[in-house]
Parts: C-alpha cells; sequence; structure tokens
C-alpha cells in the first residue's frame, strides 16, 4: 500500500513530469504521434495501456485478452499522443490472426514509436519480441515491466546494459505500483520526435548465402518502395515467402504506409479445401 | 484485379533466391533470434543464488494442475463461487423485487390512473415494458454483482490458465487446439467475446471450430436463468441445510456438461467436416499475482454486471411491449400469444418443455438474458391471471416464482431441467450470430453454429423427456 501512495505523491509534485500528463481517454480529435504498445502477454500492458489514457480496458492475467486493438490517448508537453494497445504475442514469425494484427500495424501503421513491454522475471522470452519488432522498426522503447516482481525473486536487471545492447532506451517499470511511467513518457516523447537517435541492433544471421540474397533484393526492394524504412526486414520475408508481405508487394501496398492508418481487418479464410 | 504475384519482377526474383538458399529460411531466422535473445538476457539479468525463484508458485501449480487433483480442484472452485452466488443473491433479489416490483410498480399504476390514462397506454408502458425491465433488474443485479468480482478473481489471480492447461489434453486428444480452452472459459463470460477471442488460434480449421462450439459455454445471460431454476426446482428438493449446495452443483453439473459437449462436437468435427492434425503449442503458465481487490470490484462492476444489465434492459423493454401486445391482441376470440403457445405446445411437450418456453426462446433471440422474465410474463398473462395487474405480485420471491410457474404453468422437475439443458443447447443470441458470421464471413458456417445447438438441444431435451416418462 505505501508504494502506490508513494507514487500518487510523486504524481502532483511539480517536479514529475507525470504532472503534465493529461488523460484523454478515448477522446482524441486529432494528434501529433501514434505510439504502438506491443508486448507479450501478461507482461502488464494493458496496465500500461490504462494508466496513460485513464481508460478502464479489462485486463486478465492470460493470453488473449487483448485480440483487436484499443485506442486511447493522452497529452505530454503540449503534444497528443495517440495510443494503439496490439495484441499480446510471443512472436511475429507465425501467423495466428492476433499476430498478423500486431505485426501490420508496426509495419503499415508506421507508428512514431513502439513501446514493447517485457517481463523482468522471463526477459530471455520476451527479448525475441523486442528483437523481431527491431528488425521492423527502429523507433522502439524497450519497458522492462514487473521490476518489483523480478526483485522479489531474487533477480535484477542491468537496464544500461540492455539498453546498450539492443541500441534503444530501456525502462525499467512497476507498472501497477506506477514506478517509472514518468521515465518511459519522457523516453516515447523523445523518440517519437527523433531527439534520441535509436541504433537498433541487426540481427545477424551468420549465413552468407542468405546474406548475398538479401544484399541482392534490398536495392530492388528500395528502388521501388523509397520510403519503407526496412528493406532488410521485408527482403527476409520474402525469401521466407511470406504470403502477405509477397501480396502487399504485388498490389503495391507495401509502399502505401501511411503514418498512423489503420489496417484492414484480416478475415478468418475458408478452412475447407 | 489483384495483380498476378507469378508475374511481378521483384517477386520472381525473391523466389528463384529462395529455391536456392532452400527453405530453412525461417527456422535460421528464429534460432538468430533465440540465440541473441538468450545472450543479450545473460549479459543483463543477473540472479541471485540464495532466494530460490518461483518456488511457492511451482510448488501452487503441482496441485492445480496435477493429473489426479487438477479437476477436482476445479469443480470445487466452481461450486465455490455458484454456491456463494445462489447463497448470497436470495436476501437482495427478494428486497429489489420488493421495491420495484411492488412499490414502485404500484405507483406507476396510481399515478397512470391519477392521470387518466387509457388501459392500454398504461398496459403497453407498465405491466409490458416496466415490468420486464424491473424483473430482469431484481432477477440479475444481485446474482451478477457477486458472480463476476468473484470470477475475475479468479482471473486475475492467475487461475483460468492454470484450467486451460488441464484442458488442453482433452482438447487435442479431440483434435481440437489447445488455445481453444481459453476461447471457451472467454465465452464464460460472453459467447460474442468468446467467438473474437479465437484469434488466438493459428489455424484457420481448429479455429472454426472453436467458434462454432463457443456456445457451449455458458454466458453472462444463462448464468442466471440455471441460477434460478437450480435454486427454486432442484435445490428445492434437497434438505433446506444443503439446498444451496445442491443447486450450486446443479449449476456445476450443466457447466461441465458444457466441456463435454464442447469436447465431443470438436472431436466430431475434426473428424468429419473439419479434418485435420491438432496443432501443437506452448501455453505459458503466469506467475500468480496479488489480485487488486478494489481494481476488480470495480472492473467487474462496472464493466462487466451493469453493462450485461443494460443490455438485458435495453432488451428487456422492447421484448416487453412485444409480450404485452401479444397477449393483448385479439385473433378469433383468443390473444395472439394464446395462439402460438398453442401451436408451439406440441413440440414442447415432446421436448419435456411447454409452448411457453418455445414461445419465449423465440422473442429472446437478441439477448438471453431475459429468458426467465420473458417467461413469467407470458405464463401469468396466458393464465389470465391478474397478480401483476392487481398488485398482488408484490415480490418476486423464488417462492412465487416456484407456485407461478408449476401451478399457472403446470411445470415439473422434468421442465426445469430440461430448461437447464436447453438453456446450454440453443441457438446463439443474435450478437454472437453476426459476431461468427464477421469472423467467418461465411454463410454456411454461421448456420452450422446456429442450427447446431438447436439440433443438440433438440435430441438431448427429447430423449430424457422419454426417459423420465418411461421411468415415471
Amino acid at each position: 500500500m505505501s508504494n502506490s501512495h508513494d507514487a500518487a505523491a510523486c504524481a502532483t509534485c511539480p517536479v514529475s513530469n507525470t504532472a503534465q500528463v493529461r488523460k484523454l481517454g478515448a477522446q482524441l480529435g486529432r494528434w501529433d504521434y501514434t505510439i504502438a504498445l506491443a508486448g507479450n502477454p501478461n507482461t502488464g500492458k494493458s496496465t500500461i495501456f490504462n494508466t496513460l489514457t485513464g481508460l478502464r480496458q479489462h485486463t486478465g492475467n492470460w493470453s488473449g485478452k487483448t485480440v483487436v486493438r484499443a485506442e486511447g490517448g493522452y497529452t505530454y508537453q503540449g503534444s497528443q499522443y495517440r495510443l494503439v494497445d496490439l495484441p499480446g504475442t510471443y512472436s511475429l514469425l507465425s501467423t495466428s490472426v492476433d499476430e498478423e494484427v500486431a505485426r501490420d500495424f508496426v509495419l503499415f501503421g508506421q507508428p512514431d514509436a513502439t513501446i514493447v513491454v517485457t517481463d523482468a522475471t522471463r526477459l530471455e522470452r520476451n527479448l525475441s519480441l523486442v528483437l523481431q519488432i527491431l528488425a521492423i522498426t527502429e523507433r522502439v522503447v524497450v519497458a522492462v515491466n514487473l521490476m518489483d516482481e523480478a526483485k522479489r525473486h531474487g533477480m535484477s536487471v542491468d537496464v544500461r546494459r540492455l539498453s546498450r545492447d539492443l541500441g534503444v532506451p530501456v525502462v525499467p517499470m512497476a507498472a501497477r505500483q506506477g514506478e517509472g511511467v514518468a521515465e518511459l513518457l519522457s523516453m516515447v516523447a523523445q523518440v517519437a520526435s527523433g531527439a534520441y537517435q535509436t541504433k537498433p541492433y541487426v540481427l545477424p544471421l551468420q549465413d552468407a548465402a542468405i546474406e548475398a540474397a538479401i544484399a541482392n533484393l534490398e536495392p530492388q526492394i528500395r528502388a521501388r518502395f523509397p520510403q519503407l524504412p526496412n528493406t532488410r526486414w521485408v527482403a527476409l520475408r520474402l525469401l521466407e515467402g511470406d504470403a502477405s508481405i509477397m501480396r502487399a508487394v504485388a498490389d503495391g501496398t507495401l509502399g502505401d504506409v501511411r503514418k498512423g492508418l489503420a489496417v484492414a481487418p484480416i478475415l478468418l479464410q475458408e478452412a475447407t479445401s | 484485379m489483384t495483380p498476378q504475384p507469378a508475374s511481378d519482377p521483384l517477386l520472381q526474383q525473391a523466389a528463384s533466391l529462395r529455391s536456392q538458399i532452400g527453405d530453412n529460411i525461417h527456422d535460421h531466422i528464429s534460432e538468430s533470434v533465440y540465440a541473441t535473445a538468450a545472450a543479450i538476457s545473460d549479459r543483463a539479468v543477473t540472479r541471485d543464488g540464495q532466494v530460490a525463484a518461483f518456488r511457492l508458485d511451482r510448488a501452487i501449480d503441482q496441485v492445480v494442475t496435477s493429473r489426479i487433483w487438477g479437476f477436482p480442484m476445479m469443480a470445487l472452485m466452481l461450486m465455490g463461487v455458484f454456491w456463494l452466488t445462489i447463497a448470497g443473491a436470495n436476501v437482495p433479489s427478494a428486497m429489489l423485487g420488493d421495491l420495484l416490483l411492488g412499490n414502485v410498480y404500484t405507483w406507476l399504476h396510481a399515478v397512470a390512473d391519477a392521470l387518466g390514462a387509457p388501459w392500454w397506454l398504461s398496459g403497453l408502458l407498465i405491466d409490458g415494458m416496466y415490468m420486464a425491465t424491473a424483473w430482469v433488474v431484481s432477477v440479475m443485479l444481485p446474482p451478477m454483482a457477486i458472480f463476476f468480482p468473484l470470477f475475475t478473481l479468479l482471473e486475475d489471480l492467475g487461475y483460468l490458465p492454470r484450467v486451460a492447461f488441464n484442458l488442453d489434453r482433452l482438447f487435442q486428444r479431440a483434435g481440437a487446439h489447445g488455445k481453444q480452452s481459453l476461447s471457451m472459459m472467454m465465452g464464460w463470460g460472453c459467447n460474442a467475446a468468446g467467438v473474437i477471442s479465437t484469434r488466438i488460434i493459428d489455424s484457420p480449421r481448429e479455429r472454426l471450430i472453436a467458434i462454432i462450439t463457443n456456445n457451449f459455454s455458458i454466458c453472462n445471460g444463462r448464468w442466471p436463468t440455471l441460477i434460478l431454476m437450480g435454486t427454486i426446482f432442484i435445490g428445492a428438493t434437497a434438505p433446506a441445510a444443503v439446498a444451496s449446495l445442491v443447486a450450486a452443483a446443479s449449476v456445476v453439473t450443466v457447466t461441465v456438461l458444457g466441456i463435454f459437449v464442447t469436447l465431443i462436437v470438436s472431436a466430431w468435427l475434426s473428424r468429419s467436416w473439419l479434418k485435420g492434425e491438432a496443432s501443437s503449442f506452448s501455453l505459458e503458465l503466469p506467475p500468480y499475482r496479488p489480485p487488486q481487490i478494489w481494481r476488480v470490484i470495480t472492473t467487474s462492476v462496472i464493466d462487466r454486471t451493469l453493462l450485461v444489465l443494460w443490455r438485458a434492459v435495453v432488451m428487456a423493454a422492447p421484448a416487453g411491449l412485444i409480450i404485452w401486445l401479444m397477449s393483448n391482441v385479439q385473433v378469433a376470440d383468443l390473444s395472439m400469444a394464446a395462439h402460438l403457445v398453442a401451436w408451439l405446445e406440441p413440440l414442447g411437450w415432446l421436448m419435456g418443455l411447454n409452448g411457453v418456453i418455445l414461445l419465449a426462446y423465440i422473442v429472446t433471440i437478441p439477448a438471453n438474458e431475459i429468458i426467465i422474465p420473458t417467461i413469467l410474463m407470458l405464463t401469468l398473462n396466458l393464465a389470465n391471471s391478474n397478480l401483476a395487474q392487481s398488485g398482488v405480485m408484490l415480490e418476486l420471491s423464488d417462492d412465487l416464482v416456484y407456485a407461478t410457474l408449476t401451478g399457472m404453468g403446470g411445470w415439473t422437475l422434468l421442465t426445469a431441467v430440461n430448461l437447464m439443458l436447453y438453456s446450454l443447447l440453443h441457438n446463439p443470441c443474435s450478437t454472437t450470430i453476426l459476431t461468427i458470421w464477421h469472423e467467418t464471413k461465411s454463410l454456411k458456417w454461421t448456420a452450422v453454429a446456429t442450427f447446431l445447438p438447436i439440433a443438440l438441444g433438440f435430441v438431448v431435451t427429447v430423449l430424457v423427456a422419454l426417459v423420465v416418462r418411461v421411468l415415471t
């Protein structure tokens, strides 16, 4: 109890920049920045979403709770932020609808920053999603949540080391107690505005043939879709034979990325064949 | 006019490169991702060797997910939740009924009389719309206000994923996806939400199975029916001391029956129309977290209880209007409702139900929530009872509901049991049907999901009625 009390006191003291946050709930007319909120299930993603927007999205301690995008907003230091809560997923590699919703928003929605919420007690598993998102977008802030729980289980996380390895800002948090919210807001603002230039870790493939194939495809992709920031990732998807990306190349929608635009809903295809 | 991928030069180039590299690129990328994640996490995380991590979590998990104790624990938890709901809701339900159906109702009629309103207007508004709404509120509000916080508490604690873990083995054997246990439990809240939550299932085949069978999860709108039937018909057959326990057990039985039907139908679908192998997946057991009691109460009361109640009230008012009209518009000396009920009666008898119940299920397609109030109003109106009109129906005590149903409706224990069964096995509400259409965009599967449960319900109730009638 004392924890939440302290956090409440901090939020109103003038030094804290949480005092500069105004929760907008779902009332959002125009916005300056679009922020995506990604992460594994059970990491406190929805708690962070609710804390920032003042909304009361139902949270649950299991996967499959959020399968559609939820949106809300807040203002911070005079700018309007639109926050999009993506379905909690373990990876962006396979093809279930929830993973596709998350991936398509990060790819086609072109958020100004993506917050990846991770669980400090299960960092290894959570980092694979971080690495996959870093391959799509470089504007990432990693929130290491549940630091309190990690401490209780005798674990500590070196966030500076982590930040150096990943090449993006890393914020330690205990969202349920309101800890780390101020720092998260500030980091998101810096990454979204471009004040903080990230240097995302590039996944080595240690396979000369694949690297050569990527090098072969990348210039062609860049020529065809000049505004696309993640040509390496697209090249990999094409080499893998990803059907939805191939479709997006063929009909030109891959180049049709518009800031913060919603993605068409994905429907269940006829299962009988 | 989608361009042919084959004719796209970039895609052709990619395809030829792909054939050179071979198709292990996906594995290669996955491997690289996981190896890198492990290396980075090793550098950043330090563990204190003194503190054994997650020992308590694991100890609890060993009990609640054990092969021997898993299912008994699950049944016990459900029993506890229903028992608290049934035992706790009685008194406030009667008090609310007393206020809304007694005091407010007579006051409204007094006001209407004073204003000189014509009989049909006050009938439509007060005996129709108001009555249905008031019944919905007094029947549903107390049990929901107890049930939802308790259920949300289990969810918040992290117990539900353990239930999913226990059920996973059974779903795999049924040829369905293990994650279907999660969407099934979402269905225990609301089937429309359950159908949407099947999006976590990767394979379209397994997702369709999960969508079609989601209706066998008892939803918000159906819990009150089961709880009421369990209380006044089944619990009442037991000695008073254990009545609410027996009532709770009957509700748990129907719930577990729903799980069995889900498994059987899934197994049948995956061996006939939707043939295929079950795909494997990993299910994470999240750490137990102390629930945030206050937040659980506010979210479950505001987001679930009031939302469901609002939906019921919105549906109840027009339904009340229709019921009043049907009961008061005369066609050839009989009310329309009487004609319809008489027409449905043979079918109802065959199913161990009656014409009133079947008519009520047609009227309440938009919302299961109002089935009991609809049945009560129709029964009272058809019996030409002036209980309600003369203000005698002062309270909605369980005794009075029991007396109304057995006395005027001619209900027996069989009627109640078959109503509970039919409540489990009938068409999804219109919202869920629309959601299924939205998620599948297939008329065929929407129709299957709608009519399959009705067919099952028909077979099961007819069989039960037959057996009971032969034996007695």
